[in-house]
């Protein structure tokens, strides 16, 4: 198969998760691409209007699930379609969340704002087999109670494990943390000796929340991170997504810190 | 208070002498949830280690009410604003749930820090890394990286 | 030169011949050509389409025809274009789909309709053309344009005897001999009678060389051509530090040369248009005016460019310095990570069509003498 060529999938289910952005399950019209793992991303195809990269936040079977939000053209199509609308998919492309190294450890779940979107899978992947995780802690950050991702989700998950979130501007009754979603490493229940964190957000929030990972004593290759460059291909051949060394499609998104730690800190790498 | 109930990670490192010292001036606080610890322009006369609970710091904004933009909890130090002149609190704190925290008078301390030379060091080069985190962190929230662009 | 190869020898009728048996056979013939005062690579219809007695003088920013007081027909380099523009073309279309009462089928790239033989190109173009082979045919996922182009394609390679002022083929290990990734390999001779050696390098070129009429190489022939290729290693002017490079890069991150670079480049972009190797592309969304019929093309894309790096509402490399930055960095340094060789073949291009002549050795000295502290003059 053509890795070029858009696969027509139709949208099956569309559900709003905040004023900008929206879940989308796809279905395959004919044959099913491979099964999407948490971490990887798809190129998305609004056709007609263009194509850009969304990770995976879910999957029913071989309909992937992807939360999209409208920044641009291609994201604005993407996140106004309805169900039954078409839209192109290649994939999936990139590294996995490397979900197994968890077996054993305590988890660290942290995201900032859409980081979370990516991350869903990992804390699925681990809640369907609770007892091979030793204590999971969730900690989601956004700018305002409305922008946070899967509340219903969080809430159930805070049954199996510590979920905190924190907004930067509470409005309304909001009653929980205000601040930076790396302050709450600190009151993270876990055991940074045998702990592994999956991190995705913004780049200075992720490098800050590694930062202060490392301060508690996770260990730095215990730390992994979602990449995000401009793509035009997600295959290898277009050459916009590099990091220095890294071709963010094909050695990420998903890297462990140390890899990334010397390239982030460079200005206009 | 007796300085061997006194466990708090501000804490850590101090020499037996100089805990004593600080612990003259300590008292064990518990507040109960929602309670006005202090007010913007109160004498800043106290400040706390607090040991369990959530503090949220506030700030009136005319139209918006107690508009809180920050949240601390164990293991942090409420209050800076009693180092230096004029003494007054910039911001507004509230009990968020119950908080437990052990309360020290500022012009005691800042007293012995004049006198001490190493007490004042032992008291600053603890008090100004948290000031520099708080710092970090407020220039990353000042940056608005949610934000479209 | 190997001993041991059936080296045959043709003359310049032959060469005639050669493209004749290879226009019988179906290949389109692409080979030097003169065209708007420079040789460029276009289809031959024959082989009198070459170029014979031009040569180029090439510099820093400098391109210029040269009539020769000879015939020779493959003594010029760093013409603007290379094999690259044939197999990985400046515009391509992806696929087309069209809107079904099902849904919506697609079509993809059509299918090559040319089988290219490229003749005349020289080894540093030869070593490109295997650099683009490792990035776009033999990665994870293999791009559909360029492996349908490549397929079938047949390289007459010509030896360099007479390098430009701005080739280093040399220090890059990528010439002036013909060691490999051919077909047939020619080595243009003047001296006491305009001919050709020719060798074979596959089974395919070996059967081309039978069709062609020749006759087996003397001894003195294969010594005059391989004294002719050792002479035009040792004429090359320009070199590359002598120094693992991509280490010199990874180094020179925050090189305080770059600042040096940046108040001379114009981020043209002209250099990643003739580099052989530079492969980055970006696509295109196009519909009709009912939107049922939609196409996606690819075209050619420069990380000179600001957009390139464009995320979250702004370039990451906004400032021209890390933009030069970048494309030296991939093409010496992070290409070998990527990739697995040098992204640089030394052939010279992008120092003569710079139009502010910037020099990728001398730039490469430069951040060699800042990352070893002393003076870069």
């Amino acid at each position: 198969m053509n890795p070029a060529i858009p696969i027509p999938h139709r949208v099956v289910s569309r559900r709003a998760d905040t004023a900008d952005t929206v879940t989308v399950e796809l279905a395959p019209i004919a044959e099913p691409l491979p099964v999407f793992r948490p971490g990887q991303f798809a190129m998305l195809t609004a056709y007609g209007i263009g194509e850009i990269p969304i990770s995976v936040s879910g999957s029913h079977g071989n309909r992937p699930q992807h939360t999209i939000r409208a920044v641009g053209a291609v994201s604005r199509a993407l996140h106004d379609s309805a169900p039954g609308d078409l839209v192109g998919v290649r994939g999936p492309f990139g590294t996995t969340w490397d979900t197994a190294a968890a077996a054993g450890h305590d988890v660290l779940v942290i995201a900032g704002g859409i980081g979370l979107a990516p991350l869903r899978p990992v804390v699925r992947r681990l809640l369907a087999d609770r007892a091979v995780v030793g204590r999971l802690c969730v900690l989601a950050g956004a700018r305002q109670p409305g922008e946070l991702l899967y509340p219903d989700e969080l809430r159930r998950w805070s049954r199996h494990g510590q979920v905190e979130v924190i907004v930067d501007r509470p409005s309304g009754d909001w009653a929980g943390h205000v601040g930076l979603v790396t302050t709450l490493v600190p009151g993270a229940r876990v055991d940074p000796a045998v702990a592994v964190a999956y991190v995705c957000g913004p780049e200075p929030m992720m490098r800050f929340t590694a930062r202060a990972l490392i301060d508690r004593g996770v260990p730095a290759e215990r730390i992994q991170m979602s990449l995000e460059r401009n793509m035009r291909c997600g295959a290898g051949w277009c050459g916009h997504c590099q990091l220095g060394p890294l071709l963010v499609c094909r050695d990420g998104p998903v890297v462990a810190y140390p890899v990334a730690e010397s390239l982030l800190t460079v200005p206009e790498l | 208070m007796n300085s061997g109930t006194m466990t708090h990670p501000f804490l850590a490192g101090l020499r037996p002498a100089l805990l004593t010292e600080l612990a003259e001036h300590a008292i064990a606080m518990h507040y109960p949830d929602d309670y006005r610890i202090f007010s913007e322009s109160d004498p800043a006369n106290r400040f706390w280690l607090i040991e369990d609970g959530t503090v949220a710091l506030d700030l009136h904004v005319p139209g918006r009410g107690a508009q809180v933009f920050e949240t601390i909890g164990p293991g942090t130090v409420l209050g800076w604003s009693w180092l230096f002149p004029p003494y007054r609190w910039q911001f507004g704190a509230v009990a968020r749930g119950p908080v437990q925290a052990i309360e020290f008078g500022a012009e005691a301390v800042r007293e012995r820090c004049a006198r001490d030379p190493e007490f004042g060091y032992a008291i600053l080069s603890r008090i100004v890394p948290v000031l520099g985190d708080r710092l970090r962190t407020a220039r990353l929230r000042l940056l608005d990286l949610w934000g479209r662009p | 030169m190997e001993s041991g190869d059936t080296a045959r020898l043709i003359d310049v009728s032959g060469l005639g011949a050669l493209v004749d048996v290879l226009h019988e056979r179906g290949y389109t013939v692409v080979g030097p050509a003169l065209r708007d005062g420079a040789v460029q690579l276009a289809e031959l219809a024959s082989a009198d389409d070459l170029p014979y007695g031009w040569s180029a003088d090439t510099e820093a920013g400098r391109y210029r025809l040269r009539r020769r007081d000879d015939r020779a027909v493959f003594a010029h380099c760093a013409g603007p274009q290379s094999i690259k523009d044939f197999l990985h073309p400046p515009r391509a279309r992806l696929w087309a789909a069209d809107r079904t009462p099902e849904g919506m089928t697609t079509t993809g790239p059509e299918p090559a309709a040319k089988t290219f033989a490229f003749l005349g190109v020289h080894p540093c173009d030869v070593a490109a053309l295997g650099v683009l082979d490792r990035v776009l045919a033999q990665g994870r996922h293999p791009e559909p344009v360029y492996t349908a182009r490549r397929d079938g394609t047949l390289v007459i390679t010509a030896e360099c005897t007479e390098p430009g002022a701005t080739c280093f083929c040399t220090s890059m290990g990528t010439g002036p001999a013909a060691t490999g990734g051919f077909d047939v390999a020619l080595t243009e001779l003047l001296d006491g009678g305009h001919r050709f050696l020719a060798r074979s390098g596959s089974p395919a070129g070996a059967d081309l060389l039978a069709a062609v009429p020749g006759e087996p190489a003397g001894a003195a022939d294969v010594a005059a051509a391989t004294a002719a290729v050792r002479q035009a290693a040792a004429a090359m002017s320009r070199a590359m530090p002598d120094e693992p490079l991509p280490a010199l890069i990874a180094g020179s991150r925050e090189s305080p040369h770059w600042q040096d670079v940046a108040s001379r480049c114009l981020t043209c972009g002209n250099c990643t248009m003739v580099c052989p190797t530079c492969f980055c592309t970006t696509t295109e969304d196009v519909t009709d005016l009912t939107g049922e019929h939609t196409e996606r093309w690819r075209h050619w894309d420069s990380c000179f460019s600001v957009g390139f790096s464009y995320l979250h509402g702004g370039a990451v490399r906004a400032s021209g310095e890390s933009r030069y930055r970048q494309w030296i960095s991939h093409k010496l340094g992070t290409w070998h990570e990527q990739f697995g060789t040098s992204g640089c073949v030394g052939c010279g291009r992008c120092i003569a069509w710079c139009p502010a002549g910037i020099d990728i050795t001398r730039e490469a000295a430069a951040l060699s003498a800042h990352h070893d502290g002393g003076d870069p003059s």
